[in-house]
């Protein structure tokens, strides 16, 4: 049970001194508190397998340092560290059974074996694996095996936190809605910090209380499932979370304008003190922009195509070179090709250099 | 769709059938009809029967007493040099680098062994260990060590022994390596959060991970030990007396030396049955040890059991037998 927090932590696999551009997990500090389900979101080689190598000290990262509870513990070995880690690929000791491989972590560090043996029952009757206790390890199912590299980690009582490296990778789909319920409940349970490392943003929006998105090595926001749908502080995770993702376009913002091809746009806050010479855009969510019938002092655009979820239908539309989604209603349909999109000024954000800018009410 | 009928379609597999025939087939035919022959020359031959495999079983008599003496000692030899070879071998694949360009140096290193030829080595330890001249053989004497392999059978056998380890524990230790490289980081990075110490992770990852490739490792060191001939011919020529006398050398004696043309005959045969029996047994075992992982089929090292390498030392034979 602890609290970590990251303090300037970085990694370089081509050591120290190398261009800081270059680096695998640019410095970050953060914190993490005791009992949280953390999900760290981001596409592949983003930083987030390295940031968790670098918490379970598989890495040793080239600066900053990690504290536990307020002790740094950074030069401390896995071992040494109350850390569980589970794997993309299920890890079993092939000669051992299913009751001896939750045994190991134990065994390992010499606990008196009727504790061992409580344990075991404990886990085994948690992850519901009772009644495969006594068989080989290596017969079973894929969900199973990642139960027991599960198991291992939680059979012992010290630990800290739980860290999962896209561990539902190797599962059927069905059987991995169930298993990542199994981790919630486990999560209610046994009030454990849990970090969460996904490139799937179901996974992490419905595992975690606290999203953190990692883009290019970089901790891009970190926030409620809601906060980074509602307010993405960077284009990425407005592009990156959501589907379709945000439309972000192009524009020319002065005070509660913003001009997109000559169109104006109104916008709910001021916008006056832009960084000069910076890039500047808008984003939306296409929950939030309807295509209509084409009306003057709306925004002209070309239809692509019209994508049907179920739900919910979203018009592929395009104004001069961006490409853009938006709702298109029940009913709505076009006669020759193009619509008017009506945005809601509340959800319109602005960014400069991909950063979200406040604006001044 | 129907198939097409055409019986001239079997004239296909008549190079096959004739390549086998003469390959296989007919020289094992001869010999067994030399084993149930004597011959005092001359090209005369008298019916024998059962008569040398009934003398070759039975310890009392001379064939019996030699060949079931040859096989032992034999036996022996192939039990010691597996008992030193796989361990070695798995303790130099452990400590090899995974990385880096040391990798190919020590791969090259392992390999020579494995490149000369049979006979060179043999001279190269008959040299090596002759006490006037030989380097370790001078060497040991200087340091008061009474050794000589020609008259000492002790002696004799440590050479023979040490020589073999020095051929081929390489190839134990490359199969091992081969073995470990294919065991996923995350099995040593689990193992490392579990608190494992280093005997843990060789007990509960590294050997069973390994235990394949190390079935190969065995069947082939056995069966390679079990026909060797060459090089204690070179060292020792079999001796001082009878002491490194194996199977094959023993038939060669009676083939070549005797001429007994029956006895080498019926002893070939009963020598290359034995091979096939341990071969089969191996290659059982082997393939209920793949039946056995089938399931856990997606993690596992890419390493087949190969049906050839089971069937490879019969044609190794054959040679012996175009002899007799």
């Amino acid at each position: 049970m602890a609290r970590i927090d990251l303090v300037d932590l970085a990694h370089s696999y081509g050591g120290n001194d190398a261009p800081q551009e270059t680096f695998a997990l640019k410095p970050v500090t953060m914190t993490w508190r005791q009992g949280g389900a953390y999900a760290l979101l981001g596409p592949s080689g983003c930083g987030k397998t390295t940031l968790l190598n670098v918490i379970s000290g598989i890495i040793t990262p080239s600066r900053g340092k990690i504290l536990f509870d307020e002790v740094d513990i950074t030069p401390l070995s896995t071992q040494k560290r109350n850390i569980a880690q589970v794997f993309q690929f299920p890890v079993i000791y092939d000669t051992m059974t299913v009751g001896q491989n939750l045994a190991f972590p134990l065994k390992n560090r010499g606990v008196p074996k009727a504790e061992i043996d409580k344990r075991v029952a404990e886990i085994g009757r948690l992850l519901d694996l009772e009644p495969y206790l006594n068989r080989k390890a290596t017969r079973l199912t894929a969900d199973a095996k990642q139960k027991i590299s599960l198991g291992r980690g939680l059979v012992r009582s010290d630990v800290a936190a739980v860290l999962f490296d896209e561990p539902l990778t190797v599962i059927d789909p069905e059987l991995k809605w169930q298993l990542r319920s199994k981790l919630k409940a486990l999560h209610r349970e046994l009030d454990l910090t849990m970090i969460y490392v996904t490139h799937d943003q179901t996974e992490a929006l419905t595992f975690a209380d606290t999203v953190v998105v990692m883009h290019d090595g970089r901790v891009v926001q970190s926030g409620t499932p809601a906060e980074l749908f509602d307010k993405p502080a960077h284009t990425f995770v407005g592009y990156f979370i959501g589907s379709p993702g945000m439309n972000i376009i192009p524009a020319e913002v002065r005070g509660r304008e913003a001009r997109i091809d000559g169109h104006v746009i109104a916008l709910n806050r001021a916008y006056d003190n832009l960084p000069a010479g910076a890039k500047i855009e808008i984003g939306v969510r296409p929950e939030f922009v309807d295509a209509v019938t084409p009306a003057p002092g709306l925004l002209t655009s070309k239809i692509e195509r019209i994508d049907d979820l179920g739900r919910i239908r979203f018009a592929r539309v395009r104004v001069g070179d961006a490409k853009l989604a938006a709702r298109a209603p029940n009913g709505f349909t076009s006669s020759d090709g193009s619509a008017g999109l009506k945005f809601d000024p509340a959800h319109i954000h602005v960014y400069a250099d991909s950063r979200l800018v406040e604006g001044a009410a | 769709m129907d198939k097409t009928v055409n019986q001239k379609a079997w004239f296909l597999v008549l190079p096959v059938f004739l390549v086998v025939a003469f390959s296989a087939v007919l020289p094992l035919m001869t010999v067994v009809n030399y084993s149930m022959q004597d011959t005092f020359g001359n090209n005369q031959f008298f019916w024998n029967g059962v008569g040398w495999f009934k003398e070759l079983l039975d310890p009392s008599t001379d064939l019996g007493g030699r060949f079931l003496a040859s096989l032992g000692r034999n036996l022996f030899f192939s039990m010691v040099i597996l008992a030193i070879e796989v361990p070695l071998g798995i303790v130099i694949a452990l400590s090899m680098p995974r990385q880096g360009w040391t990798v190919a140096a020590c791969l090259v290193i392992l390999a020579l062994p494995l490149l000369i030829p049979w006979n060179v080595v043999g001279t190269i330890w008959q040299i090596f260990g002759r006490p006037d001249i030989g380097l370790m053989g001078y060497t040991l004497n200087a340091m008061g060590f009474d050794y000589n392999y020609v008259s000492n059978a002790i002696d004799a056998w440590v050479t023979v022994i040490v020589m073999d380890v020095w051929h081929w524990t390489s190839l134990v230790a490359l199969l091992c390596y081969a073995g470990l490289k294919s065991i996923p980081e995350a099995y040593y990075q689990a193992a490392q959060i579990d608190g494992a110490s280093r005997w843990a992770v060789f007990k509960a990852i590294q050997l069973p991970k390994m235990n394949r490739v190390l079935l190969i490792a065995v069947l082939l060191r056995f069966m390679d030990s079990f026909m060797i001939y060459t090089e204690p011919f070179v060292v020792t020529g079999g001796g001082p007396g009878n002491s490194t006398t194996f199977v094959s050398i023993e038939l060669v004696k009676i083939a070549l030396g005797q001429f007994d043309l029956g006895k080498a005959a019926a002893l070939s045969l009963v020598y290359n049955l034995i091979i096939l029996i341990v071969c089969w047994i191996f290659y059982t075992v082997m393939t209920n040890a793949g039946a056995e992982r089938k399931v856990q089929a997606e993690s596992e090292p890419a390493v087949e059991p190969k049906p050839s390498s089971g069937l490879k030392p019969v044609p190794a034979l054959k040679p012996k037998e175009g002899v007799a």
